[in-house]
């Protein structure tokens, strides 16, 4: 590991102030991937500032029924099994369940969750010299490797790696609302605008600037995302990064689809929130034909690479399951 | 006539207590004064030459003492013969650490970065900068097929297919009416024990070096570095109380050894290296194997031709030999039969045995394609295999030393419910899920080698039995305890058994289910000499107290020597040493394997497996709801540890069919998945309900206890028998491990 100073933020102007140095600083919060990812060289910040004091650790309802307020520092198992999140946003207390172990659950944050980055093995072994999101402009060593764990949409050629949360998958679906500090202030992104797709700097994931800090997740009310469901599908029962994952809700009023939400883990660099099968549900009686047209409009645009072309059918399927999972609930 | 039975007891291990409060210590935990700390690193390259390491720069690093490179590191014996260990192949060159600037593999030692803590010596390695000259490598198997060859070289242990075929199996094949011709493929995997490899070579002020080292052989761990280093047995000891797992990976010695060794003889220091989890991944694994199949079927299903062709990787610079293709020609009775193994050489690091090395690959591929064939003659699989029961080896043509694997498939069908079985696949939902019951036979050869024990009596009644093998986490310690108190006639709360130190009596390295056999025969035999010695002692003592008996009218029991018919004649072992003026008694026995009784039989282990899967239909994932095991490995000597050393063999053996692969990127030469996270083994909710039969087995040519050793035994078979459940319930043949979700779509 390279040298590294270690500070403890009290308050977040004392964060936003470690911060203010530049793209050397990082914050620490469960340390969950970034410490894991510094023992690889593959991080090599020279300032820690550990956050994990700040008072961003509550879930709370907000004001007028408006929603759910999910602090930066709500650890994962704490907000899986919170009564608010079981009660009206059960895909998201499934997908966190869904996510790591439960060690690492009682260890990782709502705000690291965000920032987690990607299992690509060319990313994470620096010993692979092509990997355009850890060194910029020297290649992308999985196009034409081993891509069995890969993204099939919205990739680019310079990346083609996964955002590897589950939680994201689920806030993607609810519309969340990332709160985010910085030295001019408060402002709110739009969870869809969170991530970033490759494009030609894969290097760039998120929209939140180096001198912001994420303090809060807000889930707007969503009285349909009490039918809702996140399904995982993996190589092993747990403990494994998703090769396809699916949140789903359905609101069926009058035996017609009111309200849909398709959301899609796995298959891209970030949360993969599907419109095109959303408007394909609304209005239409639910039923397994729906759901495969459904599915069928997520994946219209879904490219396969070598070893990943199976997950262009099992993104289907699992749309299909995971909308009839719902219907069933 | 001993009355005290301990052996057939479930007997709780007798190390427990030490490993859960952490008493027991580990090759790396060893900590002595003035230690320093190695810290390896790895080439990111495969095939090349290095140009340049900033070893001089790196050495300013405040902290750092030494940079070992191959330009620097100090020259150790230059033939391959001195650096060839006990399992090495026999005209190979095995690799040396730090040796050349020719690269021979991926994630080979390059350097060594030795420092005053830890931390100094990992962050130092983060800055040394290797420049190499980069060549082409060979790592894809399927790749250089065409380069496929037999094997040159030979090594202990391996045992080549019959030169010449049986019978004539291509004229068999042919006119034969239900025919399999199939290729089936097993990836590279690694051991991944729990403990990574570690070494504390402590640099003693005479100059002598006591080794604490994760290994399955402290002796051939202390010849290596004799003959690498150009010592004397005398100044190498090596110890290895406890291990976190070998599998196989620490049959030979491991970089971390030769590297400790190195850096304490070149700083007159001590040294400890210990590997990271990714450097888990730079020396031996499972070799990837590509086997081809053509099987034959008479019109009443009696197996008619078997021919088996496997193509195995090697390393280069030596030859890896296991025994992949014999078992083909031996576990059904068969008039023609053509076995052949092959060997590709790649630039990867030289393979290693890995549990059941060999019958888990061969079985596997075999006993997949055995199902096939079944089904081709529409015979139910078990039926198949009892009209093609093997009654004697005909590879070698000799009956066996005991065979209950019949009563095996019995009891284990029986159990599992077998009969309710439809034969055709697709026959069964639940839910969404698809159904499939699978079976399959393992096969295991029971070895015995030379092996000496040592007894040491003190008149306080204790016995301490020892010798220097090793307890890899199978309970080595607890069933030689058993072994000793049953043949000594001392209560087991007072004997124990030492092991794990080069300087004791001679023991071959831990592995290969045969060290019962091995060691535990020699334990036997010293207990036996140990109660002729007490009974002759207290025929020296005055008042003669067991007056005119014959030993064979003497009960050796409870630490006393008494008349059996007459108990009131008696006594202790203790009273015994003492009237003699003994402070101990001790002897030690070197036992030898029972060779002209083996000789003339073929001495295996047998399993049968049955599997059942569920499926999901639409997303292909696999879960396996059941397996039951029937094992006949002879007499079983600790139930308790038996029983989980067979249900962590079915848990591998899931793992295998399911989960297992050593990714390769062939761009790079280089394994991927090096970590616990993307090398998938079978997490608790993969695992469900698990049975473990053992069949009674007497056997008494494998050696004079009848046990034919367990590890091995319990996961041959079960990769097979999954994959046939897995076709039971979808009707789709999966040729390839592991067998993920993305073959079934």
């Amino acid at each position: 590991m390279h040298p590294f100073t270690y500070t403890r933020a009290t308050d977040t102007d004392t964060a936003l102030k470690g911060l203010s140095g530049g793209p050397a600083a990082k914050l620490l919060g469960g340390g969950t991937n970034l410490i894991d990812l510094m023992k690889m060289g593959v991080e090599t910040p020279s300032r820690l500032v550990d956050i994990t004091r700040l008072d961003l650790a509550k879930v709370e309802e907000l004001p007028d029924g408006k929603g759910v307020r999910i602090g930066a520092l709500v650890r994962n198992s704490d907000l899986a099994e919170h009564p608010l999140i079981v009660e009206r946003y059960p895909v998201l207390s499934q997908a966190l369940l869904a996510g790591a172990s439960p060690q690492l659950r009682n260890m990782a944050t709502t705000g690291g969750n965000l920032l987690q980055r990607t299992r690509c093995y060319y990313f994470y072994d620096p010993a692979f010299t092509q990997c355009n999101k850890r060194v910029p402009g020297s290649g992308c060593g999985a196009v034409g490797g081993y891509n069995r764990i890969h993204a099939i949409l919205g990739q680019s050629e310079a990346c083609i790696a996964t955002h590897p949360s589950d939680m994201c998958v689920a806030m993607a679906a609810l519309d969340a609302v990332v709160r985010v500090q910085g030295p001019k202030g408060e402002r709110e992104i739009p969870f869809a605008e969170f991530h970033r797709l490759p494009g030609e700097h894969p290097e760039h994931e998120t929209n939140l600037q180096p001198d912001e800090i994420i303090t809060a997740v807000d889930l707007p009310a969503a009285p349909w995302a009490k039918t809702s469901h996140y399904l995982k599908v993996r190589d092993r029962a747990s403990y494994a990064f998703a090769l396809v994952s699916v949140a789903a809700a359905l609101e069926v009023v009058d035996g017609k689809i009111k309200t849909a939400r398709v959301a899609l883990g796995g298959v891209a660099h970030k949360p993969w929130r599907s419109k095109e099968a959303e408007e394909t549900l609304v209005g239409e009686q639910p039923g397994e034909a729906i759901f495969k047209t459904a599915a069928g409009a997520a994946l219209k645009h879904a490219k396969g690479y070598k070893y990943n072309e199976f997950k262009i059918e099992l993104a289907k399927r699992s749309v299909v399951r995971a909308l009839t999972n719902v219907t069933a609930a | 006539m001993t009355t005290t039975e301990y052996l057939g007891k479930p007997t709780s291990r007798v190390d427990g207590p030490a490993k859960v409060t952490g008493e027991a210590k580990y090759a790396a935990e060893f900590n002595v004064p003035n230690l320093a700390y190695g810290y390896i690193v790895s080439s990111g390259v495969t095939r090349g030459t290095i140009k340049s390491i900033n070893a001089a720069e790196v050495e300013k690093i405040p902290g750092v003492l030494k940079v070992l490179t191959h330009e620097n590191a100090p020259k150790t014996a230059s033939l391959d013969r001195s650096h060839r260990d006990q399992l090495a192949s026999t005209h190979g060159s095995p690799f040396r650490p730090l040796y050349q600037a020719e690269l021979q593999h991926s994630l080979q030692p390059v350097a060594l970065v030795v420092a005053e803590t830890f931390e100094a010596a990992r962050y130092a390695a983060s800055l040394v900068q290797v420049e190499y000259e980069i060549a082409p490598h060979e790592t894809d198997l399927h790749g250089s097929r065409a380069k496929a060859h037999p094997p040159k070289d030979s090594r202990t242990g391996y045992v080549p297919p019959p030169k010449k075929p049986r019978g004539t199996p291509e004229e068999a094949f042919e006119k034969a009416p239900f025919k399999v011709e199939a290729e089936y493929y097993q990836p590279a995997e690694h051991h991944n024990p729990m403990e990574n490899f570690a070494s504390t070579c402590v640099y003693g002020e005479d100059g002598k070096l006591t080794i604490y080292q994760k290994t399955q052989g402290v002796q051939n761990c202390q010849e290596y570095i004799c003959s690498v280093f150009g010592l004397s047995k005398d100044e190498v000891q090596v110890i290895s109380p406890f291990m976190g797992g070998g599998f196989g990976a620490g049959l030979r010695p491991t970089h971390e050894l030769y590297l400790s060794v190195l850096a304490a003889t070149a700083l007159k220091r001590s040294v400890r290296v210990s590997m990271t989890r990714q450097q888990m991944f730079s020396f031996s694994h499972r070799p990837e194997t590509i086997q081809d199949f053509k099987l034959a079927a008479t019109p009443d299903g009696l197996l008619d031709s078997v021919t088996h062709t496997a193509i195995q990787e090697s390393s280069r610079y030596e030859e890896f030999l296991e025994t992949v293709v014999n078992w083909s020609g031996l576990v059904y009775t068969c008039p023609n039969v053509r076995l052949d193994h092959q060997l590709v050489y790649l630039d990867l690091a030289s393979p290693a045995d890995m549990r059941a090395p060999g019958a888990v690959t061969g079985l596997y591929g075999f006993e997949c394609a055995i199902d096939e064939l079944a089904y081709q003659a529409k015979l139910d699989p078990l039926a198949f295999r009892l009209k093609n029961y093997s009654e004697k080896d005909q590879n070698l043509d000799k009956l066996y030393s005991s065979k209950e694997l019949r009563e095996a498939y019995r009891q284990a069908s029986e159990k599992f419910g077998w009969d309710q079985r439809p034969l055709d696949p697709r026959s069964t939902r639940r839910g969404s899920d698809l159904i499939g019951w699978g079976m399959a036979t393992g096969c295991w050869e029971a070895m015995q080698g030379k092996a000496a024990a040592k007894a040491v009596l003190t008149p306080d009644g204790k016995l301490v039995v020892s010798s220097a093998t090793s307890d890899i986490g199978t309970g080595t310690y607890t069933v030689m305890t058993m072994i000793a108190a049953e043949f000594s006639g001392v209560p087991i709360e007072n004997v124990s058994f030492e092991l794990g130190d080069s300087s004791m009596v001679y023991s071959p390295v831990e592995g290969g289910s045969w060290t019962v056999s091995s060691v535990g025969s020699a334990v036997k035999t010293v207990c036996e000499e140990l109660k002729a010695r007490l009974f002759k002692l207290a025929g020296k003592m005055d008042g003669a107290p067991l007056g005119d008996a014959k030993v064979e009218d003497v009960t050796f029991d409870q630490g006393e020597m008494r008349v059996t018919k007459n108990p009131v004649r008696n006594v202790t072992y203790a009273e015994a040493l003492q009237a003699n003026g003994l402070d101990k008694l001790e002897l030690d026995t070197t036992e030898l394997p029972q060779l002209v009784k083996q000789m003339t039989h073929g001495v295996y282990s047998h399993s049968a497996v049955f599997v059942e899967v569920a499926v999901d239909e639409d997303l292909g994932t696999i879960h396996v709801t059941r397996v039951v095991s029937a094992i006949a490995g002879g007499r079983i000597l600790n139930p308790k540890t038996a029983r989980s050393q067979i249900m962590g063999a079915i848990v591998w053996g899931i793992s295998m069919a399911l989960e297992e692969e050593s990714m390769l990127d062939h761009q790079f030469g280089r394994f991927m998945n090096h970590n616990y996270a993307e090398y998938h083994v079978p997490v608790n909710a993969d695992i469900h309900d698990i049975e473990v039969i053992f069949v009674p087995e007497h056997d008494d040519v494998v050696n004079p206890l009848g046990a034919k050793g367990l590890g091995e035994i319990g996961i041959v078979g079960v990769a097979a028998a999954v994959t046939n459940a897995v076709w039971h319930a979808t009707g789709k043949r999966v040729r390839s491990l592991p067998v993920t979700l993305d073959k079934l779509l």
